[in-house]
């Protein structure tokens, strides 16, 4: 549990993650007990059990839940996010997950096809020569990470909503499910998955997307924090069950809209 | 509570009420939510610091980042549903104006001074000298800055004018720890003088 965040060598001092294993969820400690000064104030003011680790915990995640519908009713799926010059890109581009760069999924280009899935009318797998033959577009947005940290990157890929309407997605359906190399995995919503700017993303500052963002496909989305933004994409799925995620089962918000 | 009255006014004799039920209401509930604000913003800051420094865990709410967050994403209604009651009655009821207005610097000044020498009465606490009106009025502009660059930070995509207006998603970062700063550091005189003036405090509990 103490590999995370490990940066690129040369990344920028402000965006490193200065005590990076804080960061990870003991199981071992009970979650939300910590914080007794703040926490004696709540006590002595409240006089009643919200303390309680296990009761505070499910109305929490219950506010949580409520917090994604607030911001689903924030959410105008035709504005959108801020676009840069390429000089504001940040150079290099941090590197972030819960392993290492040199843990990072390798996953193998020729042989790689993508799995479509669920509430869709052509299930086909798709090679990457296939993906790559696809229409692109460029965005250089803020990538906006849960940790409070930001960083300015350019992303060329296909507008995923192009991509479900060809694959006769029902756009209907409530989420869109991904799950990537290494067992990573996080559910969005289905505005969100038509958004304008929501992309399937193959190429990182116009080259062809590196092992450390995600080789062979990302799904970048400038309205969402960067964990919903996944990396390694092995499958996708249209579906109306709430499938979750790694990070969201976790405690992180589920929608983590901007 | 019978003595209590909501509307009555708010004179001087000793046994009237000095602060009505609905100030004490929304003071409280403000304390316990500014807590939890500070208390999980700070974890939250620890996850990526704008200083070299962090936040000791012993002081910090959530105990790590995803609990910080949700404490702070549910504290937040709290504080703000009971701010804009605060606000609106204290702006109706013509209390801020009747308590907090005028503030003159030279009566600051003096009475900075008296307070630096120990010779600031406090004898009537339904008047509040004027350092009091501004530490007060400032605390609530404060609020005010501290809700409006937190929500630049949590949306600044859909809010991205009002992030703009902070100079983007990095500068509303700071100016929400400013603000943080400036509430903090409010709460550290206020505990302090109403530990210093204990019938103060009582105020605050009975009205009177």
């Amino acid at each position: 549990m103490a590999r995370i965040h490990k940066p690129i060598p040369g990344v920028d001092k402000h965006l490193l993650i200065k005590d990076a294993a804080k960061l990870l969820p003991d199981p071992t400690r009970r979650l939300f007990l910590r914080g007794a000064g703040s926490l004696g104030a709540l006590t002595f003011l409240t006089g009643c059990d919200i303390i309680d680790g296990d009761g505070a915990e499910r109305v929490l995640r219950k506010i949580s839940s409520f917090n994604d519908g607030a911001q689903a009713l924030l959410f105008n799926p035709n504005r959108l996010a801020p676009t840069y010059p390429e000089s504001m890109i940040t150079r290099p581009f941090p590197f972030n997950a819960y392993y290492g760069l040199d843990e990072a999924p390798e996953v193998d280009g020729p042989s790689y096809k993508l799995q479509v899935g669920g509430l869709v009318d052509n299930k086909k797998s798709w090679t990457l020569q296939e993906l790559y033959a696809l229409p692109q577009e460029k965005q250089v947005t803020r990538h906006i990470c849960v940790e409070g940290w930001s960083a300015i990157g350019s992303w060329t890929g296909t507008p995923l909503r192009e991509f479900l309407r060809g694959i006769g997605a029902d756009t209907r359906a409530k989420y869109v499910w991904f799950r990537c190399a290494e067992g990573y995995s996080t559910t969005i919503d289905m505005p969100t998955a038509l958004h304008p700017q929501t992309q399937m993303t193959f190429k990182f500052d116009d080259k062809i997307l590196p092992r450390a963002y995600g080789f062979p496909m990302k799904i970048r989305m400038p309205t969402k924090l960067g964990f919903k933004n996944p990396k390694y994409v092995m499958e996708m799925a249209v579906t109306n069950d709430d499938l979750g995620g790694y990070w969201e089962d976790q405690g992180y918000n589920w929608f983590s809209g901007l | 509570m019978a003595s209590v009255d909501i509307s009555s006014t708010e004179s001087a004799a000793p046994e009237s009420v000095i602060h009505p039920l609905w100030v004490r209401i929304t003071h409280w509930i403000n304390a316990v939510a500014i807590l939890v604000m500070i208390g999980s913003g700070w974890q939250i800051y620890n996850a990526s610091p704008l200083f070299p420094f962090t936040f000791p865990r012993s002081i910090t709410l959530g105990g790590w980042l995803a609990g910080a967050i949700m404490w702070h994403f549910a504290a937040m209604w709290v504080l703000v549903i009971n701010g804009i009651i605060y606000v609106t009655l204290g702006i109706v009821t013509g209390r801020f104006r009747r308590k907090l207005l005028p503030i003159y610097p030279s009566e600051v000044i003096a009475a900075v001074k008296a307070a630096l020498s120990g010779r600031l009465a406090h004898d009537d606490l339904s008047v509040y000298n004027a350092v009091q009106r501004l530490l007060y009025l400032g605390v609530i502009l404060a609020g005010v800055f501290v809700v409006l660059t937190g929500l630049s930070i949590w949306k600044p995509v859909q809010l991205q004018e009002l992030t703009a207006l902070f100079g983007g998603y990095d500068g509303a970062r700071y100016l929400h720890f400013l603000a943080m700063s400036l509430i903090a550091g409010f709460i550290a005189i206020h505990v302090l003088m109403a530990l210093l003036v204990p019938k103060s405090l009582r105020a605050m509990i009975r009205g009177k």
